[in-house]
């Protein structure tokens, strides 16, 4: 069988499953609905956790991005991890035992305030938004990459599937779903990976294969790459070259970001006790990091394979992965002195940037009937060649994509790389849409326009939020704004700026009261935001260079500053204006300590 | 429920449990911006034992991310264990 075939058989089995766990658990109220009751088993919610939070972006990219970054490719990694610990430590436990359904829920009745709840609900729907178009985008681009129909088709099958069981389960169907495409994504990333790694290292486990010696050398995996890259300009791999600034900024905004993301946090309000809310956090890392301590292994396998397949490769006589993913794309090459060769070195891009491009991208000639194709046989590039001996552009999503061609690997093992993604892209896109319709039906409509709304009528409205929430997120899916991908990593600094203070603000202290909490988030996401479209897209026609960085931090790792001037202004403000009355001193006191101190059972989250 | 915990009780639990948060959140730190980031260089001379692996970048991208794993693992135990302890004698289900 080809690969199209098996790839079709991995794709439509997946999608069937999906859809019978959605029919079989159907929400029958709004407790299911947004929590699955609070019935979830700790294992089980720690992995649908973990597919909620992994996205296309830590599927198809990551490793890629870390292949290029070598060593500073920690900051996803520690970044993407950290933030577990806080809010195992920080968050969880307390959102839970205050037992209410959302974010903004606690915001709102912690801070005694509708201003409050409603400038929560905007930055929960503003971060979901952001990050959800590129899911929808992420399933698209797998389907065409994978099965060769329209990126935009793919965006609507996509669609489809998410709204049939996110609309019909609400969070219960998304659970169940989430954990099966947990067992999807997790199997189709590792068999890859170790099958490359018994290849390069002779050791099964990659993770393992990482700290390994090259196979039948004594000399290690990752200095063998260092020598490599090296060799042909590159830098080494195994160092450092970002500012440590910026490092630190950065994986500080994705930890405290990853804490303070929405559509995570409210994950814990899905098991049965606070003691379970503690250890589904571990599982869930777990299974998380299952997936990224296997990331920076597939980083230094992809690397190594790639340098070796394609360096002074000759075009004519190059494997057929090349030539197919040149055609998606991913890869372009320009002859620059004409020797029919693949010259492939560190001395900079291989061409520049083309006029209607934001960044360096290629941009093919095309006619009507056929490419037209160069003295070799490759695709013309309408961007102008550039000064330097490079001549080979590689996306970096080509290390997870291509990897299983690059190095080999039989038909089924591609087939199910597609499977995985859009595993992963869906699985997302589903808790943020629930984030999205929870926000909506509950937060705004029921906690704050019309509280007499009954049961049904809001389990009615939160099914058409979610599914107005599809068309709009497949809608942004199909017409990109351009800086989908972009803005996807900075939801990281919206959720760091806002949230995260405002709710360790929130259980740690009692002082804290809805001026010091709105003005706080208000500040700390404004800057956030100004900060990164004033470097990423202008301000009144001035755009800003890496030369003008505040302290050198990058708008990645913006959401740091952002956060301590939320941390700064909440105090402050708190300070200079009256005590929370008393009740709110209660409620701290009573998400401090366990229930059962206060002679109360736990039963789960509810409305009252 | 034969009685609730009394508020030196309840004071003391919160003091244990800032006093764990205070302790996991230092060696969180230090292993993720202190031996992933801080100190990548000065660990880079060594090698992870029994491996041709430098030892500030196995932290940057494996060591840390299972110390951040052990520290969940611990934090849950003794939390659960404080509760317990918080609610000895009350009768209560030390669980909630």
């Amino acid at each position: 069988m080809d690969v199209t075939t098996w790839t079709y058989i991995f794709v439509g089995l997946s999608f069937a499953i999906y859809i019978g766990i959605a029919i079989w658990s159907r929400a029958g109220n709004t407790g299911d609905f947004y929590v699955a009751s609070g019935g979830v088993p700790k294992i089980a919610n720690g992995m649908a956790t973990a597919a909620d939070w992994m996205s296309a972006a830590s599927f198809i990219s990551m490793a890629g991005i870390i292949s290029t970054m070598g060593r500073d490719g920690a900051v996803y990694l520690m970044g993407w991890t950290g933030g577990y610990v806080l809010l195992a430590l920080l968050l969880a436990p307390y959102l839970r035992r205050f037992g209410k359904f959302t974010v903004p829920d606690f915001i709102g009745d912690r801070y005694n305030s509708s201003t409050a709840r409603v400038v929560a609900v905007f930055c929960a729907i503003f971060i979901s938004f952001t990050y959800v178009a590129g899911q929808m985008r992420g399933t698209g681009v797998v389907f065409s990459r994978f099965l060769e129909v329209d990126v935009n088709t793919g965006v609507i099958i996509g669609m489809v599937v998410v709204l049939f069981y996110a609309v019909l389960g609400g969070m219960k169907g998304i659970t169940y779903t989430q954990v099966a495409q947990y067992c999807v994504l997790i199997f189709a990333y590792l068999v890859p990976a170790i099958f490359i790694s018994i290849m390069l290292t002779g050791n099964p486990v990659p993770q393992l294969g990482l700290a390994s010696d090259a196979a039948g050398e004594s000399i290690g995996l990752v200095q063998k790459l260092d020598g490599l890259s090296t060799e042909l300009g590159f830098k080494e791999y195994s160092t450092g070259h970002k500012s440590l600034i910026d490092v630190l900024a950065i994986t500080l905004a994705l930890m405290v970001g990853t804490a303070g993301l929405p559509h995570v946090i409210v994950r814990f309000y899905t098991v049965k006790k606070v003691s379970d809310a503690r250890k589904s956090a571990f599982w869930a890392l777990l299974f998380i990091a299952i997936l990224y301590t296997t990331a920076p292994a597939i980083a230094v396998f992809a690397r190594t394979n790639l340098l070796n397949t394609v360096s002074e490769a000759t075009y004519k006589t190059i494997p057929s992965w090349f030539k197919k993913w040149e055609n998606s794309g991913l890869i372009a090459w320009v002859d620059k002195n004409a020797d029919g060769k693949i010259t492939y070195n560190g001395s900079g891009d291989a061409f520049q940037k083309h006029p209607s491009k934001t960044k360096v991208e290629p941009v093919f000639v095309t006619n009507d009937k056929v490419n037209e194709k160069g003295f070799s046989g490759e695709r013309i590039l309408l961007n102008e060649p550039s000064e330097n001996s490079n001549e080979l552009y590689v996306d970096p999503d080509i290390m997870v994509l291509a990897n299983p061609e690059i190095a080999k690997l039989p038909g089924w093992v591609i087939g199910l790389v597609a499977a995985g993604g859009l595993a992963a892209a869906l699985s997302t896109a589903a808790g943020l849409l629930l984030v999205i319709s929870t926000s909506i039906a509950h937060d705004l409509v029921k906690r704050t326009l019309n509280p007499s709304i009954s049961d049904k009528a809001e389990l009615l409205l939160a099914r058409i939020s979610a599914g107005v929430a599809v068309l709009v997120a497949g809608y942004f899916g199909i017409h990109p704004p351009g800086f989908v991908a972009e803005v996807v990593a900075f939801a990281f600094g919206f959720a760091a700026s806002s949230f995260f203070p405002a709710i360790v603000l929130g259980i740690f202290t009692k002082r804290i009261n809805r001026f010091g909490a709105v003005s706080g988030m208000i500040v700390g996401i404004t800057f956030t935001a100004l900060y990164i479209w004033y470097f990423s897209f202008g301000i009144f026609g001035h755009k800003g260079v890496p030369a003008d960085y505040l302290f050198g931090i990058s708008p990645q790792g913006i959401g740091t500053i952002g956060m301590l001037l939320n941390f700064a202004i909440a105090i402050t403000v708190s300070y200079l204006t009256p005590r929370p009355p008393k009740h709110i001193e209660d409620l701290v006191e009573s998400i401090r300590l366990p229930r059962a101190a206060f002679g109360k059972v736990d039963s789960g989250p509810s409305d009252h | 429920m034969s009685k609730l915990p009394t508020e030196e009780a309840k004071r003391l639990y919160w003091r244990a449990n800032l006093k764990w948060l205070a302790i996991l959140l230092s060696i969180w730190a230090f292993v993720s911006y202190g031996c992933g980031i801080l100190f990548v260089n000065f660990l880079d001379q060594f090698k992870l034992p029994g491996t041709n692996l430098n030892l500030g970048f196995w932290f940057a991208q494996q060591g840390s991310i299972y110390c951040f794993l052990i520290l969940i693992v611990i934090y849950a135990r003794v939390m659960n264990r404080l509760d317990e302890e918080l609610l000895a004698g009350t009768g209560a289900d030390a669980d909630s």
